[in-house]
């Protein structure tokens, strides 16, 4: 497994150009995430319409793997409902559980298969994850609200 | 010096050096983070796990004494190693962090409102929490020092704060950064603390195993910590040395066996210091195991490591500062080649020509491809990180084992990451 496997294009172009940084108003709710063992770090917000996402924004700190992986996380969960985010969650989640030894869906996870070189680096999931493992608590406490 | 200093000969000791990782040779350099072990501490460890195993001092048969005599042997070593008055002034704990909680938790026993413990920003998380929890629960105020831009302890902004005074009952802080490499003057804080009649603690860990410290009263502490894992020894065993009076004043830290004297339901009483501290079946092999590094560093020659420290850090040092993008946080001066007055702990920044920073979990992924082991974080040390203004950093730590060639395979990898990051792939 080589390091340019692991680092695709994909991956540093969205690390050197992150889509939907910043944090933005108006949101349902907001969640900050650390990964203690590096010190990464993400404020993620969430806003809903019934249940369609309309805006996902954040503020992280991290390594290129957490950053490109958030902001392709915010390309693919924008403008889709909760059920389909928290499916592309799950996908993105067993892929990156699977060691490697996984077809990615291009046509489901888009962008986010660059991410099946990651895999191989046991180290580096959690770094994938941190951006979605945000994004699935912020939405589970904006429904919350919304029920509440 | 490296004609004279043998480091092949050293090195055939550790045979994990033999080890290729992913196609290259193994340079390992995050011996900060924890040593490599040689093969005669394993022995020893083997040995006593195969031939002499029984539990300490209650055991009254022949293993039982034999046990007991490589348990109290390595307390011996430990204490001849840092120059001790006697053994009894050494306490094992499970690690540094054990120590400094068995620190935190005696002397901040006596401690209330409008009492003061100071630290400083540099501290690893080890020597910040604990007392964080000891101020949460007597109501003391947690205070600290600040660093200059030059990476020491701006000792000129804590007289302007009175950050040492009347109200100051613990002075707790380390003896060589983990981060900046920094060797804190230990004897000036230690007598400005006494002065007020306040307690200092020192954390040792990355100074034990490079600077030859004894004898270790010498320093002015009244308590000191350190860890195995660090000076060649096993994981699990870590050491408070405390002034035999200090130790002797200090309540006991957990209760259980052995650290008793009478028991009875109504209340006990307890075992004098060293035995006081050392509730339950202690790390009996691991101390077995730090004995034996003890032996082992002192055959190699504490001057010859501490030399042979300096030779390689002030090389690394010379190499990085040559290196475009790169940043180094903390002392990187040099004289003739060699590091001057600071530890092995070299941290650093990685910036491309185009102005990327290259997150330090990147650059320990690229350079374990290349079979280069260093750690990228925040080294325990996340206050201190903030004061310089970034999230995290790469360090590299060398130690007796580490060659000039391993920090060139360390810089030429450095420089390939930062090319591939900045787009040149």
């Amino acid at each position: 497994m080589s390091v340019e496997q692991l680092y695709q294009d994909i991956i540093l172009d969205h690390y050197k150009q992150r889509h939907h940084a910043g944090l933005r108003d108006p949101y349902d709710a907001q969640v900050s995430h650390v990964n203690p063992s590096c010190g990464d770090e993400i404020m993620l917000r969430v806003a809903l319409d019934g249940d369609r996402v309309t805006d996902v924004s954040y503020e992280a700190v991290g390594c290129s793997i957490s950053q490109a992986s958030t902001s392709v996380m915010s390309d693919l969960v924008i403008g889709k409902t909760v059920t389909e985010g928290l499916a592309l969650a799950a996908e993105f989640s067993d892929m990156m559980h699977s060691q490697g030894e996984w077809e990615p869906n291009e046509d489901t996870l888009e962008d986010a298969v660059a991410f099946i070189g990651v895999a191989k680096f046991p180290a580096r999931v959690k770094c994938a994850l941190l951006g979605w493992s945000a994004w699935k608590d912020a939405v589970a406490r904006a429904t919350a609200k919304e029920e509440s | 010096m490296s004609d004279r200093y043998d480091v092949d000969r050293v090195r055939a000791d550790f045979p994990v050096l033999a080890r290729t990782i992913n196609g290259y040779p193994l340079t390992y350099l995050d011996s900060a983070n924890t040593s490599l072990k040689p093969r005669p501490v394993v022995d020893a460890m083997s040995d006593h796990y195969l031939f002499h195993n029984a539990n300490v001092a209650r055991a009254m048969h022949t293993l039982g004494a034999e046990a007991t005599a490589g348990y109290e042997g390595g307390r011996a070593k430990v204490a001849a190693f840092i120059g001790a008055a006697t053994p009894e002034e050494i306490v094992f704990t499970k690690n540094a962090s054990e120590a400094l909680n068995l620190a935190a938790n005696t002397l901040g026993a006596g401690l209330g409102v409008g009492d003061e413990i100071v630290i400083t920003v540099m501290e690893h998380h080890s020597n910040i929490v604990p007392w964080q929890l000891v101020a949460e629960r007597t109501g003391a105020t947690l205070r600290w020092f600040d660093i200059t831009d030059d990476f020491v302890l701006d000792l000129d902004k804590a007289r302007a704060e009175n950050l040492i005074n009347e109200r100051t009952k613990v002075v707790s802080f380390t003896f060589v950064s983990n981060v900046l490499g920094t060797v804190n003057p230990v004897n000036e804080l230690s007598a400005w603390a006494h002065s007020v009649g306040a307690r200092v603690v020192v954390d040792a860990s990355q100074a034990v195993p490079t600077l030859d410290v004894g004898p270790i009263s010498d320093l002015g502490a009244d308590l000191v910590a350190f860890t195995g894992h660090k000076m060649l020894g096993p994981t699990g065993v870590g050491v408070l040395w405390g002034r035999a009076d200090v130790l002797a004043s200090l309540p006991p830290f957990l209760g259980g066996g052995e650290m008793i004297a009478v028991v009875e339901m109504t209340g006990s009483t307890y075992a004098e210091p060293p035995y006081r501290f050392e509730a339950g079946t202690p790390p009996i092999a691991e101390v077995v195991g730090l004995g034996a590094a003890c032996d082992y560093l002192t055959a190699v020659g504490r001057s010859a490591i501490t030399a042979h420290e300096a030779d390689i850090t002030g090389y690394a040092l010379d190499g990085l500062r040559a290196l475009e993008g790169i940043r180094i946080l903390g002392p990187s001066a040099t004289i003739d080649g060699l590091a001057v007055n600071r530890g092995g702990a070299v941290a650093f920044t990685v910036e491309t020509a185009d102005g990327l920073d290259v997150h330090p979990h990147d650059v320990m992924t690229m350079l374990d491809s290349r079979g280069v082991a260093v750690r990228g974080g925040h080294h325990c040390a996340r206050p201190l990180h903030r004061r310089l203004g970034v999230t995290a950093s790469t360090r590299l730590s060398p130690y007796l084992y580490s060659t000039r060639a391993e920090v060139d395979r360390l810089i030429e990898a450095l420089t390939w990451t930062r090319d591939f990051f900045g787009g040149k792939r």
